[in-house]
């Protein structure tokens, strides 16, 4: 089967005072259909660009290379106005920020129902009808005059529901969820997530989840892709990786989790500093930072290799049994 | 969820019931006041405001009826009235030319709102598109579009008028391009300012997420969303509007004689100051009135549309 989505050997630059910036170096991953892809690293590592340019949101001065397929085909070749016709049809982006994402001048119901007029050539009344539809679908209640509402008369979590029901109006193969939830309470953000894996088992959507909690992932990622400093250092089924790391930024995000020790006892973390990508260092970028790094990490990037079936790392030391063990 | 702790390879999470407890408080939220609700009802609290929109109406409605409420003829000259002071048959006198005042300021309310509506609606059919665009856009399209505009406003408002005016030809018509042109950097600047804020705000980047295309993005997301500060400088606007028509005709440049309005008037009359002041204080006093009239309402719809007023 073609998977939702495929990215093979994503690359991006961006020009800053004359000389390009490689923002992405190869990020390939994939999200099969009515699966969650949870893309998790540091900020700046590149997690919410790799969305923008599947997305084709990037700013004009972004040099997008290599592949990205979008149920088989090739996105990166379109043209800006094919890409755009893609938007909000086959697929659609969820921001993190649900306060701001909705236009003040529009009640709720007229944003779901601007995707279905879009797309889907529905005049006034019959996409308002099936925005309401979509309002109750996200557990929304009393939609139809919600529907009616506007942004400012809704709560966070409302109007995070009213984002989804917009992304998914018109049924996309490839929903993109960037950081979601982080701008929403706890308990609300519970609910946000278990409504997104209700819709995804409903519509067969993928998902790709961009986050950097790790809470999150283990509870609602099928893959996890690790991103660091513009690569991906590991990707595993979301067990797989949470039980078994393959790769050092892997095991040390895990240690930094908090929740695991003591209370009052420091919280683990990583030493050093991401590198500047303006300037990265030439081996595994991680190799600064690695407590198990040899002389070949410093002077030869390590490519992405399996290690178990469906589990790859980009680490020469990996597999990693015993050399976590003895540190 | 920075604040939930991770749960590596952990049980799953407890599933939130939480649809009862949203559906009580739903009760008690009432159903959306349309902003546009809410500015009319700010509006008519303000006393000065609907004081000054009754005043314009007022005028709108002589402008329209001139024909029917017009005691003379506009034009109709007469030697046996020149120049007569203010009396029962005509109230505001007669001019050099023994015609009527009051019935050419009348029928020069026409020449003048006419001046100052169409005008202004000129001036944002003109600015507000280009504002939209340079702001959006950005770049070289920006630089050009903004240094035009700033070049315009760097000349005083009325020798530019007056200098395009000149130009095109003393008419009302002319007179009313000219001064559409010459007010539009105004509301270039305005939404271009607008445009580079909403530019930046999540909802665009929303917008841009839905695949709506560039120009939809313009004209239905960002435009609605800068109509109130549009609307409170064109009201201004258009009482500027109608001392440049005055001026213009004043000059000679707009309404061409014998046709009447308020600013050709005046340049008719300022010859007989000392003898027949009438004919310089009525059409005065009006022009006076309907721009004071045009700016009340302005500073009561920018109350009424002010974001940061009362949350009632």
């Amino acid at each position: 089967m073609t998977p939702a989505l495929e990215v093979i050997g994503l690359t991006l630059d961006f020009r800053q005072d004359g000389r390009a910036v490689r923002v992405l170096d190869g990020v390939s991953f994939r999200v099969e259909q009515g699966r969650t892809l949870a893309i998790v690293g540091e900020s700046g590592c590149g997690k919410s660009v790799t969305s923008l340019a599947v997305m084709g949101l990037l700013p004009g001065t972004a040099r997008v290379g290599g592949a990205i397929r979008l149920g088989g085909r090739e996105l990166t070749a379109l043209s800006p106005e094919e890409h755009r016709r893609l938007r909000g049809g086959e697929m659609a982006m969820i921001f993190q920020e649900p306060m701001t994402s909705l236009n003040p001048a529009f009640t709720a119901g007229e944003q779901v129902a601007e995707a279905l007029r879009l797309h889907q050539g529905l005049d006034k009344a019959a996409a308002f009808a099936e925005a309401v539809r979509m309002l109750d679908r996200v557990r929304i209640p009393d939609a139809a005059r919600r529907a009616r509402q506007y942004p400012h008369q809704l709560s966070g979590g409302m109007r995070q529901r009213v984002m989804i029901a917009m992304a998914l109006a018109c049924r996309p193969k490839l929903l993109i969820a960037d950081e979601p939830t982080t701008a929403l309470d706890v308990t609300v953000q519970a609910q946000i997530l278990a409504l997104l894996d209700e819709m995804k088992r409903e519509t067969g959507t993928a998902v790709v989840l961009v986050t950097h909690d790790l809470g999150v992932v283990a509870d609602h990622a099928d893959e996890v892709a690790v991103m660091y400093a513009g690569r991906i250092a590991e990707q595993a089924p979301a067990a797989t990786l949470f039980a078994r790391p393959e790769h050092p930024y892997t095991a040390g995000l895990l240690g930094a989790a908090p929740g695991e020790g003591e209370r009052g006892e420091r919280l683990a973390s990583i030493e050093g500093t991401v590198p500047d990508l303006r300037n990265p260092p030439p081996g595994c970028r991680f190799a600064p930072r690695c407590p198990f790094a040899v002389a070949r990490c410093e002077a030869e990037a390590p490519p992405l290799a399996e290690v178990a079936p469906g589990h790859v790392s980009a680490c020469w030391r990996a597999p990693l049994d015993g050399v976590l063990e003895a540190a | 969820m920075g604040t939930r702790p991770g749960r590596p390879g952990g049980a799953a999470p407890p599933q939130f019931r939480t649809i009862d407890a949203m559906s009580a408080t739903a009760a008690a939220i009432p159903a959306g006041e349309s902003p546009t609700r809410r500015a009319i009802r700010r509006f008519l609290r303000h006393r000065l405001a609907v004081f000054g929109l009754v005043v314009v109406l007022a005028f709108v409605l002589v402008a329209i009826l001139a024909p029917l409420i017009a005691p003379y003829d506009p034009l109709q000259t007469s030697w046996a009235r020149i120049r007569k002071p203010p009396s029962m048959e005509h109230w505001f006198g007669t001019d050099e030319n023994g015609r009527d005042v009051l019935s050419r300021v009348i029928w020069g309310a026409r020449a003048s709102m006419m001046a100052g509506v169409v005008s202004v609606l000129g001036a944002l059919l003109i600015g507000v598109p280009l504002g939209l665009l340079a702001g959006l856009a950005g770049g070289w399209t920006d630089a050009l579009i903004s240094r035009v505009a700033d070049a315009m406003l760097s000349v005083p408002f009325l020798i530019l008028a007056i200098a395009l005016a000149a130009f095109l030809g003393p008419a009302l018509e002319n007179a009313m391009l000219a001064i559409a042109i010459t007010a539009s950097p105004v509301f270039v600047r305005l939404s271009r300012g607008m445009a580079l804020d909403a530019k930046s705000t999540d909802w665009i980047e929303a917008a841009r997420a839905l695949g709506n295309p560039a120009w939809r993005t313009a004209f239905v997301h960002v435009l609605p969303n800068i109509i109130p500060p549009l609307l409170v400088q064109a009201t201004l606007a258009i009482a500027e509007a109608i001392i440049a028509e005055a001026a213009l005709s004043f000059l000679g440049l707009g309404q061409q004689p014998p046709n009447p309005s308020w600013g050709s008037m005046l340049n008719s009359s300022q010859r007989f100051l000392t003898q027949a002041p009438w004919l310089s204080i009525f059409p005065g006093l009006t022009i006076m009135v309907v721009v004071l009239a045009f700016n009340l309402m302005g500073d009561g719809l920018r109350d009424a549309l002010d974001p940061r007023a009362d949350k009632t």
